[in-house]
């Protein structure tokens, strides 16, 4: 468990802000206590401060994981989000996409998400602005990035690409010895 | 638009949405309100007479009847001797409503009896055309008939009115007294008259109105009635003579046992000798013992469930005979899926809501929990819903409720989930916290850590730590829990549906090596927990294992060794632990555990015990014989895996700071080696720890001595008797335990559950990490297992020949070479510089590890 350079700092909040504007720092500003991020392993972990310090007390090599994993970053240096990181992200990602029932099964294998089976979208979302992909019953299962503006979608012919698909839950099954 | 007109009456008008969706049905009206029109009117001339040959047939029946009873009285009066008593009887009998073949009527008569004789005396002399106007249907109306039918019957026969049947009945009994006097010829010509009536009475039935049906009907089924009991009567009889005579299960030859024919001639034996078994006294076969049964059975139970004997043999220890039927029928099939309600993200209402909405049948799991739900039935697959993957819950069996229940977690504080993986209990447990304090999931195998990990997230748990630890080196890393949950590893006994192959593959050394390991973690978890906190100091221990060995032994032997206490679990079901299990006694509070059955409650066996710490002061080892002859035998089984109890807790002596001993000390002929080794050991790791355990040992030295006296300290007040009944039956089991050693070194030299020690220093050192649970074997791994076998021929060696010191001496020097050797290798290997020197001595360590071998051999 290190502190995150500079810039990784850097690169980590670029890609949150993504998804949930401005309200990264509500990530950072809480009424119960401070969090921070952590890096080990090149995984980056959310974890409050009382937890990290209990953390501390386990061995690296024995210390499988604390907190919440947010993502990895790659041998590039570019930061990728894991579906584990959709607790935080969820409830403040601005800009939502609802897909109908139908479609639901389909994203969940890691398939993007298409014209006809959005259900809503938010008003006014931007082209390649990170969205957090939901159920018709407002069930997060994964989070994309837009390939269409919200205008663009109503005249989008009906197999076209609205969202690429970035995570889903499905993954919690279909990789869950890489979710580490 | 309006509506569509009913041109077709047949054609249903369609139903659908706008319309009216249920059509008001037709009104239905009381049988009574139909007919009362009907009763006003009159009758034609057809139905006239019709009603007059109906009543005259129904005075012949009536007729009959009575010269029917009167019949059967006359039977029934030649088997009394008594003619008063008779007499009685068949007052009684007329009083409490006639014979049972006419109850049916009778009665209904006696209950509108004074309703009868009012319309008799009103209609005086013409009952009969009074009786055909009514109509039939009507119910009260036929009761009026039959009173009609019979009193004209009776008219005929000997009572002029139907004034009062005790009249009647008063006739009959002086019919009866005449008859008496008459000889049995004219009983039988009566016997006879009455059957011609009957045959002629059907032939006039057949003849009669379709109306009359009703009645020659129930006079077969009165006929009917009469022959089935007599039939029944006697089927009775000779059943009775029957069991009687072959109740006694015949005991099967030699050759039928050694040619068993199908599973279904097994289950039925297990099935008699069951029987048998449960009143032996009087179903045994003479000249057969209850050895002899017992083994039957066993032999029998081993065949048709395919269990193994040793197996077997512990449960029919457990269990008496029928139960132990129902357990292993209960353990052939699966529990009913159960799901967890994760509450960090729902609730059991929403996520029941849900689930029915994706074609899930399902309920509640019982008032008990308020977070579980059965699945009875699914049409989509219940691991893989979007609810699922979100996280709103959790397939986890009841039984797994049960220990995070009993340990009732509280928000704000610190647990310890010391075997955790996949995560279900400990998730359950931040969900209780409500994802506050903090939560340790600790489990020895790192891939199934990786199971927690998943979990975890998917279940929106936040704040929990997952570690990597071997459980009884927990103590070492952090202490202080206010809580602590030890669902230790067991051999899953309670779970023979899940995982059939335990039925095969136990025996005696996996129990062993199950409890041992399960006491070393239970001491561990109870060293983790803090007795000062406030909120807590409770420790849970559960195992999915029903066998008490595993449970109440475990749970005692840590009650001996520490401060703890048991409490009451707080679950209001399952059944009480064992005080008593064949010779053991264990402490009385161990009822206070509780144990669950798949055949009692429906969930996977289980066991759950809950503790409390009063006391962070480690007390005073003591030798307690039982339980150490019961552990040098474990450690004999597993010296292999060079997890003695005294090495490993030397271990966790030198880094607590509670200065006491845990354990005695082998014996004083092991001393000096031990000393050296010890420093060996040390002094590779570190010199302050060398001081420690110097120090150790002079104290331990001192206390040596107080051994013997420390008795008394003891937390949990058990009988000197028991413990002595205890040795004695642990001194066999060593006994038994170190022949098999010598006969199974080795198959023995396979089994590696623990930790060696000095793998242990060695990974301490180097910071690289060996797995104790790997499969994988590096060389390196042999060459400890050989030494380790040299360690356990020389225990043996010692134990049988303590005239030759001198020679043992001499191993001893050479073996602790040997280890010093292996240490200095293996440390040099992990840092990666093999070089010549090395490899010459590794080759000598092997050439001396083969001699040693061959002494150990030789002897």
């Amino acid at each position: 468990m290190k502190v995150l350079s500079e810039e990784r700092t850097r690169i980590l909040f670029e890609k949150l802000t993504k998804y949930i504007g401005v309200n990264v720092k509500l990530l950072i500003d809480r009424p119960d206590g401070t969090y921070c991020f952590r890096e080990k392993k090149d995984r980056v972990y959310y974890i409050s401060e009382r937890l990290l310090q209990l953390a501390q007390t386990v061995k690296p090599e024995h210390l499988v994981s604390a907190g919440t994993c947010f993502g990895k970053f790659t041998k590039t240096n570019k930061f990728r989000l894991h579906i584990t990181a959709l607790t935080y992200i969820a409830p403040y990602a601005p800009y939502k996409i609802w897909v109908k029932p139908s479609a639901e099964q389909q994203f969940l294998y890691g398939h993007h998400v298409i014209k006809s089976g959005l259900g809503r979208i938010t008003e006014n979302t931007p082209k390649h602005q990170g969205v957090v992909i939901n159920t018709m019953s407002d069930i997060p299962i994964g989070f994309g990035v837009t390939s269409r503006t919200t205008a663009e979608c109503r005249h989008a012919d009906p197999l076209a690409t609205i969202a690429f698909h970035q995570a889903d839950i499905g993954e919690y099954i279909r990789s869950e010895d890489t979710l580490i | 638009m309006g509506r569509k007109a009913k041109f077709d009456e047949s054609k249903v008008v369609k139903k659908g949405p706008g319309r009216k969706a249920r059509k008001q049905p037709d009104p239905i009206f009381r049988k009574e309100l139909l007919e009362d029109d009907s009763e006003n009117k009159k009758l034609s001339h057809r139905q006239k007479q019709r009603a007059a040959r109906r009543a005259k047939k129904k005075a012949e029946i009536a007729e009959k009847r009575k010269a029917l009873k009167q019949a059967k009285k006359n039977v029934k009066e030649k088997n009394d001797d008594n003619e008063n008593e008779e007499n009685l009887n068949s007052d009684q009998e007329i009083e409490g409503g006639f014979t049972d073949d006419n109850k049916e009527w009778l009665t209904l008569k006696k209950n509108v009896k004074t309703k009868a004789k009012m319309q008799s005396e009103s209609d005086s002399g013409n009952e009969m055309s009074s009786a055909a106007e009514r109509d039939t249907d009507d119910d009260d109306e036929i009761e009026d008939e039959e009173d009609a039918k019979i009193s004209s019957g009776k008219e005929k026969y000997k009572v002029g009115t139907l004034d009062d049947l005790f009249e009647d009945s008063d006739n009959d009994n002086e019919d009866e007294n005449k008859s008496d006097n008459e000889n049995d010829t004219s009983k039988l010509t009566y016997d006879s008259d009455s059957s011609d009536g009957d045959i002629k009475d059907d032939d006039d039935d057949d003849e009669g109105d379709d109306d009359d049906d009703m009645l020659p009907i129930e006079k077969a089924n009165v006929k009917l009635k009469k022959k089935q009991k007599l039939d029944k009567k006697l089927a009775d009889e000779e059943m009775q003579l029957n069991i009687s005579k072959q109740d006694i299960f015949a005991f099967p030859t030699e050759e039928e046992l050694q040619n068993p024919t199908s599973l279904q001639d097994i289950h039925q034996r297990i099935k008699d000798v069951v029987h048998v078994l449960s009143d032996f006294n009087h179903l045994k076969q003479e000249g057969r013992s209850r050895c002899e049964y017992t083994d039957l059975l066993l032999k029998d139970l081993c065949m048709y469930y395919s269990y193994n004997e040793f197996l077997m043999e512990v449960l029919m220890q457990i269990f008496p005979v029928q139960e132990l039927v129902e357990f292993l029928e209960a353990s052939e099939v699966s529990r009913p899926v159960t799901i967890r309600t994760n509450s960090l993200k729902t609730r059991r209402r929403d996520l029941a809501q849900a689930l029915i909405n994706r074609g899930v049948n399902l309920d509640p799991v019982g008032k008990w929990s308020k977070v579980g739900l059965v699945i009875y039935s699914s049409t989509v697959p219940i691991g893989a819903t979007p609810e699922y993957l979100a996280g709103h819950y959790i397939i986890q069996g009841a039984s797994s409720f049960l220990p995070v229940m009993a340990l009732a977690p509280q928000e704000n504080e610190r647990i310890l989930d010391m075997c955790a993986a996949p995560g279900g209990k400990a998730s359950h447990i931040a969900a209780i916290m409500k994802n506050t304090g903090a939560l340790f999931a600790n489990d020895a195998n790192k891939d199934r850590t990786k199971a927690v990990v998943g979990n975890f997230h998917r279940l929106g748990v936040v704040n929990a730590i997952v570690c990597n630890y071997d459980g009884r080196q927990f103590p070492d890393v952090i202490k202080g829990f206010d809580r602590v949950l030890l669902d230790a590893p067991c051999t899953g006994t309670g779970v023979i549906a899940k995982d059939p192959s335990v039925k095969t593959t136990k025996d005696q050394k996996d129990i062993q090596r199950c409890f041992n390991l399960q006491r070393q973690l239970l001491l561990a978890a109870i060293d983790c927990c803090n007795a000062k906190s406030s909120t807590g100091g409770y420790i849970v221990y559960s195992t999915c294992s029903i066998l008490p060995e595993e449970n109440e032994w475990v749970v005692n032997y840590a009650l001996k060794r520490r401060n703890v206490k048991l409490v009451p679990t707080g679950l209001d079901f399952g059944t009480e632990g064992f005080v008593k299990y064949r010779h053991h006694r264990f402490h009385p509070s161990l009822k206070l555990t509780r144990r669950f059955y798949p055949h009692t409650h429906n969930m996977d066996g289980f066991f759950v015990a809950k503790l409390r710490k009063f006391s962070n002061v480690i007390p005073e080892p003591f030798k307690d014989e039982d339980d150490e002859a019961a552990e040098t035998n474990n450690d004999k089984v597993s010296q292999e895996n060079g997890d003695t109890n005294s090495t490993e807790q030397k271990d966790i002596i030198a880094n607590s700071t509670h200065t006491p001993l845990k354990r005695l000390a082998p014996p004083e002929t092991k001393e000096p080696q031990k000393k050296k080794k010890i420093r060996d050991n040390n002094s590779e790791e570190s010199k302050v720890t060398e001081t420690i355990n110097v120090k150790r040992n002079k104290k331990h030295r001192k206390k040596k001595n107080k051994m013997k006296g420390k008795e008394g300290n003891l937390q949990v007040g058990i009988s000197s008797q028991e413990n002595n009944s205890n040795k004695n039956n642990e001194t066999e089991d060593s006994n038994k335990g170190d022949n098999s050693y010598n006969i199974d070194s080795e198959n023995k030299k396979k089994l590696q559950p623990h930790t060696p020690k000095l793998a242990k220093i060695v990974e301490a050192s180097s910071e690289v990490k060996t797995q104790a649970h790997a499969g994988t074997e590096s060389p390196k791994a042999k060459n400890k297992k050989k030494s380790k076998v040299i360690k356990g021929n020389q225990v043996n060696v010692m134990n049988s020949l303590p005239n030759k010191k001198e020679s043992n001496v001499s191993n001893k020097v050479q073996f602790e070479a040997s280890k010093k050797l292996k240490n200095k290798l293996k440390k040099k290997k992990k840092i990666g510089q093999i070089n010549e020197k090395n490899k010459n001595k590794e080759t000598k360590f092997q050439q001396m590890n083969q001699k040693l071998k061959k002494k150990g051999k030789s002897k």
